[in-house]
Parts: structure tokens; C-alpha cells; sequence
């Protein structure tokens, strides 16, 4: 009868009651977590609960963050007290710390990442929150431009940076190119060491005063990089917005702006809350763009050395590591203080629902 | 009406600086060096130049770059979707004593700036004598407290009445975790694993002190040496540029919905 034509019906074959058992990896492992936790049922007492699983299942997390997250923290202090090359210097004790306060560039890398945080964080929010609210009042390729202006957040800095210096080239870049055409002359733009006032003001203020050219430069970079976030997120929080309250708003004779400032960014204040802590964090550890756009960090006659930069050259270049790490342990001071003040100051004036 | 579309005209202003740079980078890759250089501006090559390509794998050695970067990209995705798994699992179902005062301790590490711990685990790497190895380059970074809390979070919001069936029927935490609570978080797994590659192919600082040797090389560090020897071959410049761009952008726009998604509830990785 086995030639005999059967009737195709689409059901599956009649599963085979008692399987054997198969050694294929899913079972195998299935076997060993079975195994483990019956071994595991036996440990588990009243005083103890989960405690053995969990070690069990926290053991190579905590390993990992204790050995290369929390330990080296302590080090890291313990290496600041330490004078000389590599780790084996003399004991200075808190000498590291006094000579970065009496040298000149440990303040100019604090005002570089000062100007940087202040460049880059106010404007790019106001950036993003126009851009965000703009694609809140579109419907149709909302989705579309979401996802062209993310792409350069998920894009390497170290080569989307080769990309703008080569159009802010001198010789050969757009940027020139472009100026030529409005009838400006070239400027040097990364390698131009002057102050943006000095040149704007054509000579009025001194060249050392405020950022220079340079300094712009990687804060334009980074406005351009990172963007595509804000955006994302704010438009996450704007679509949250219920719509009944800005609806009954408009009912009530609101325009746009007071739509805005009154009913959105009180609502939207939590959001915007977390994105100026993230921010503040991010822009002191800023490192990737600088490095990738100036060849070494520092730019012409060091103007945009910023904390980062000046950690890793005491560090690398010089391999004065315990200065370094007295640096880095004043920066994870300020990073501390200035998230805390966040929290305290701004923090109480957040809107939560 | 007239709005609507001074509003489209804009975001596409928006969305052409966005983009013109990579539209440059990319055309530039096809183009003569005269061209890449002239003091005019060049937008389209007169003749798309392909052996750019094969002279750039030439001028350094990127496919072993690529090697590094994918290998070390690839391990360190995976050891932290397992190691966040455990531990986000063992923070949201797990009964055991100091729980919320571990978990804080996790969370603060967020908090500890990346350069202080440079230094620290340099001396660290050098002493167990990783410089140079792909051990250095994976190891550290095989957990993190972000994707710790984000695997938290994702079991949080599974129903307690799971657990509790598969319990009556005789399974463990290990079984359930194995085989019904992993497959129900996949979403955050994906998460999880894409912001992992991200990070560890987008990273330059720590791979750029742990090693020296052209061989041990990942692509990013390839990549700011190229431009300091081949500062003035643009063209080159700009494929290799491409070339490191691109599985990034692939990968974005193969797996948009999460990183968008992931972006929103939180976001602190970059």
C-alpha cells in the first residue's frame, strides 16, 4: 500500500509521541539550566532566598564593572598622588593638584570645555526642539526625515570628521569656496588659532580673547553630530503630549508661540531636563571629534584643548600619570558637582505630570 | 497652506546640510585627485574613478582594520547581551539581600566619567599584559550599566503570573529564563546589541592607548593615522572614510526601528 497516492490535506504528520531524546543544542542547554537549578533549589533557604542565583547570575556583570568601572576610580586617586613619570614617581601627595591650579593650561582646558558646553548644548537643543516641532506638525514624511537627520548621529565622529576638515580645507575646501562666492575672504578655519570675536569684529578684540576659530569649528561639527538625537527624543515627548490640551488652548485664543511656551514646554520640561544632564556629562567627556578633527586635539597653538585632550596628552604624550589622574579626578569633581547642582537647582523646576 | 509648505521647504533645508556632507564624502571617493582638490568646487567626478577603492586597501592595510573592528565588534555584542541578561534579570526577579544597594552601586558607575578610569586601566591592562591583544580591546567593555538597566527594565514589565505558571509546572529561574523570559525581551536584546556594536566600532580613546601595532589596529584608529599620512590624498581619504561609514549606515537603516525606539525611553550611550 506505501505507493498508494495519499491525500495531501496541509495538516503536519502526527508527531511522534514519545521523542527520543534529541542532543540538539537548545535541548542541551535546557538540560544544564534544568540541572543548575535544581542545584540551585537546594541552596535556596529562608535566610538565603535567591541570593545563590543571583550571584550565579550577577557574578560576570559585577566582575567586569568592579574590576574596569569602580576599582579604578579608587586608583585613579591613589595614582594622583604620585609625582614623576609613568607610575613610579615620588609621593607628592596633593602636589599634582596644587600645580594644576598655578598652570596656565589646566584653566585654559577648563574654559575650552566650557565654551564648547556652552556652544554646543543651548543651541543645539533650540535646534532640535524647532526641527522636532516642525516634524510634529507635518504628517506626511515625518518618518522620512526622522531618519535623515538621525544618520549622522549613528556615523563614526573619527570619520565624519574627516569629511569636514576636508571642506573647511583652506586650499581646497567648500567652505572657501563658498565664502569666495559671497565675496569674504578665506579664513583657516581649523587652523586658525584667533579668537571668532577678533575676526568678526575685525581687529577690536584681542585675539586671545574667547574661542577661537578653531574652537567654532569642532562646536559646529558637533552641533551637526549630534542633532539627529534631540530630535528624536524631543519628538518622542512632543507626540506623548496629549492633544486635547493643546487643542483646548487653541480653542482659547493661543497662538502658536503661546502654544509653545505655555502648554508644550511645561510638559515637555522632564525631557528636556534629561537631555541637559546627558549633555552636560557628554560635552566634559567630549574627545572623538576634537582629537578627529585638529590630528592631535590640542589645534592651533592649543586652542582647543579641552579637559579630555589635556588628560590624554599629560598621559600619553608626556606619561605624566599621576598629574593626568589628578586632572582626571578634578574633572569627575566638576562632572559630580555640576550634576548635582542639575539636580538640586534645575531639577526642582521640572513640570511632572 | 502656504505654511505648510514654508515648513516642508525648511526641514528640507534641514535634511540637505544634514546630508551634504556624506553626498561630498561619497562622490569624492569617485573622483581624481586633481578634481578632489581643486579650489573650485567639484560636485560630480567628470569619470567615477573605482580603483579609488582598491588603491585605499592598498595605501594601508583596512581590511585587516575591518577584521579588528568586526571581531572585537561582534565578541563584545554578544558578552553584553549575556551580561546583561543575567544580571537585568537577577535586578527585576530575583529575592536576594542588598538588591536596590547593588543595583544603585551599578547605576553610579554611569556616573564615572571614562577618563578617570583611562589611566587606571591602562596600568591595569599593561600589568596583566593585554597591551596589544584583542583581550584589551573586548574585555572591559563586555558590561555596562546601561544596558544592565535597560534589560531591568524590559523584564520588569513582563507580568508577574508568568513566572508563577512556569514555577507550578516545575521550572526553574534558569529554565525560565532560558526559554520564556529571553525570547519575550528579544526587543531590548536587539536594543541592547546594536548600541553595544555602536559603540565598541565608533570607539577611538581606548583602542588608540592599548595598542601600537599596525596589526592590532581597529578601524577608527586606522583611520585618524591614514588621514595623518595621507593628509593631502583626499580622494583616498574620503573612500576610506566611506568604507568606514558604511556598515554603520547599513546597519541603521537595517535595524531603524530600534535605534529610533531605543533612543526615546533613554539614550545616555552615544
Amino acid at each position: 500500500m506505501s505507493d498508494h497516492p495519499t491525500l495531501d490535506t496541509g495538516h503536519p504528520k502526527p508527531e511522534n509521541r514519545n521523542p527520543k531524546p534529541e542532543l540538539s543544542p537548545g535541548a542541551f542547554l535546557d538540560a544544564c539550566a534544568a540541572r543548575c537549578d535544581d542545584f540551585f533549589d537546594h541552596l535556596h533557604t529562608r535566610t538565603l532566598r535567591d541570593t545563590p542565583i543571583a550571584l550565579f547570575l550577577l557574578a560576570p556583570a559585577l566582575t567586569i564593572l568592579g574590576v574596569f568601572g569602580i576599582a579604578p576610580l579608587f586608583f585613579a586617586i591613589y595614582l594622583s598622588l604620585f609625582g614623576g613619570k609613568y607610575a613610579a614617581g615620588p609621593f607628592v601627595g596633593l602636589g599634582n593638584f596644587l600645580e594644576a591650579f598655578h598652570t596656565h593650561a589646566f584653566w585654559g582646558s577648563f574654559l575650552v570645555t566650557a565654551y564648547y558646553a556652552a556652544g554646543t548644548i543651548p543651541s543645539t537643543m533650540a535646534i532640535s526642539f524647532i526641527v522636532a516641532y516642525g516634524l510634529f506638525r507635518i504628517t506626511r514624511g515625518r518618518g522620512f526625515f526622522r531618519t535623515v537627520y538621525f544618520l549622522p548621529y549613528v556615523t563614526s565622529a573619527v570619520a565624519a570628521a574627516m569629511i569636514w576638515r576636508a571642506l573647511l580645507n583652506p586650499r581646497f575646501g567648500v567652505a572657501n569656496a563658498v565664502l569666495a562666492g559671497i565675496g569674504v575672504s578665506p579664513q583657516d578655519w581649523l587652523l586658525e588659532p584667533r579668537g571668532i570675536l577678533h575676526l568678526v569684529t575685525s581687529g577690536w578684540v584681542p585675539p586671545d580673547v574667547g574661542p577661537s576659530l578653531a574652537l567654532c569649528c569642532v562646536i559646529l561639527f558637533e552641533i551637526w553630530h549630534s542633532s539627529g538625537f534631540m530630535i528624536v527624543v524631543f519628538l518622542a515627548g512632543l507626540t506623548a503630549i496629549p492633544r486635547e490640551l493643546e487643542e483646548s488652548a487653541r480653542i482659547d485664543g493661543a497662538n502658536t508661540l503661546q502654544v509653545i511656551r505655555n502648554v508644550i514646554l511645561p510638559l515637555l520640561s522632564p525631557t528636556v531636563f534629561f537631555l541637559a544632564i546627558v549633555s552636560v556629562i557628554k560635552s566634559f567627556q567630549a574627545f572623538n571629534s576634537f582629537y578627529a578633527l585638529t590630528g592631535n586635539g590640542r589645534g592651533p597653538v592649543d586652542s582647543t584643548q579641552n579637559v579630555t585632550v589635556y588628560i590624554y596628552s599629560n598621559f600619553y604624550e608626556y606619561q605624566r600619570w599621576g598629574y593626568g589622574a589628578a586632572v582626571a579626578t578634578l574633572l569627575c569633581l566638576a562632572i559630580v558637582t555640576l550634576t548635582a547642582f542639575q539636580w538640586c537647582f534645575v531639577g526642582r523646576r521640572v513640570h511632572y505630570e | 497652506m502656504i505654511r505648510r509648505s514654508i515648513l516642508y521647504f525648511l526641514l528640507l533645508a534641514g535634511a540637505l546640510f544634514t546630508t551634504l556632507p556624506f553626498i561630498w564624502m561619497a562622490t569624492t571617493a569617485f573622483k581624481s585627485l586633481t578634481e578632489a582638490v581643486s579650489p573650485t568646487l567639484v560636485w560630480w567626478p567628470a569619470e567615477w574613478q573605482w580603483h579609488n577603492f582598491v588603491e585605499t586597501f592598498q595605501a594601508a592595510p583596512f581590511g585587516r582594520y575591518f577584521f579588528n573592528s568586526f571581531l572585537v565588534g561582534f565578541v563584545v555584542t554578544g558578552a553584553v547581551v549575556l551580561t546583561s541578561l543575567a544580571a537585568g534579570y537577577a535586578f527585576a526577579r530575583l529575592d536576594f539581600h542588598g538588591r536596590t544597594a547593588l543595583f544603585g552601586v551599578v547605576m553610579a558607575t554611569m556616573m564615572i566619567p571614562f577618563e578617570v578610569t583611562l589611566i587606571p586601566n591602562y596600568v591595569l591592562i599593561r600589568n596583566l599584559g593585554w597591551y596589544n591583544t584583542y583581550a584589551a580591546l573586548i574585555v572591559p567593555w563586555c558590561a555596562n550599566a546601561f544596558s544592565i538597566f535597560l534589560m531591568r527594565q524590559a523584564f520588569m514589565s513582563l507580568p508577574a503570573d508568568y513566572f508563577d505558571a512556569a514555577k507550578v509546572d516545575g521550572c526553574g529561574h534558569l529554565r525560565f529564563l532560558i526559554r520564556i523570559a529571553a525570547p519575550l525581551v528579544k526587543p531590548a536584546m536587539v536594543t541592547v546589541g546594536l548600541f553595544a556594536f555602536l559603540g565598541s566600532y565608533n570607539s577611538l580613546l581606548w583602542p588608540l592607548i592599548v595598542t601600537s601595532e599596525d596589526t592590532m589596529r581597529v578601524l577608527q584608529v586606522g583611520l585618524t593615522v591614514f588621514s595623518g599620512a595621507e593628509g593631502v590624498r583626499l580622494h583616498l581619504l574620503m573612500c576610506a572614510s566611506t568604507i568606514v561609514i558604511l556598515p554603520t549606515v547599513a546597519l541603521y537603516f537595517a535595524a531603524q526601528r530600534y535605534f529610533l525606539e531605543s533612543s526615546l525611553g533613554s539614550g545616555i550611550k552615544g
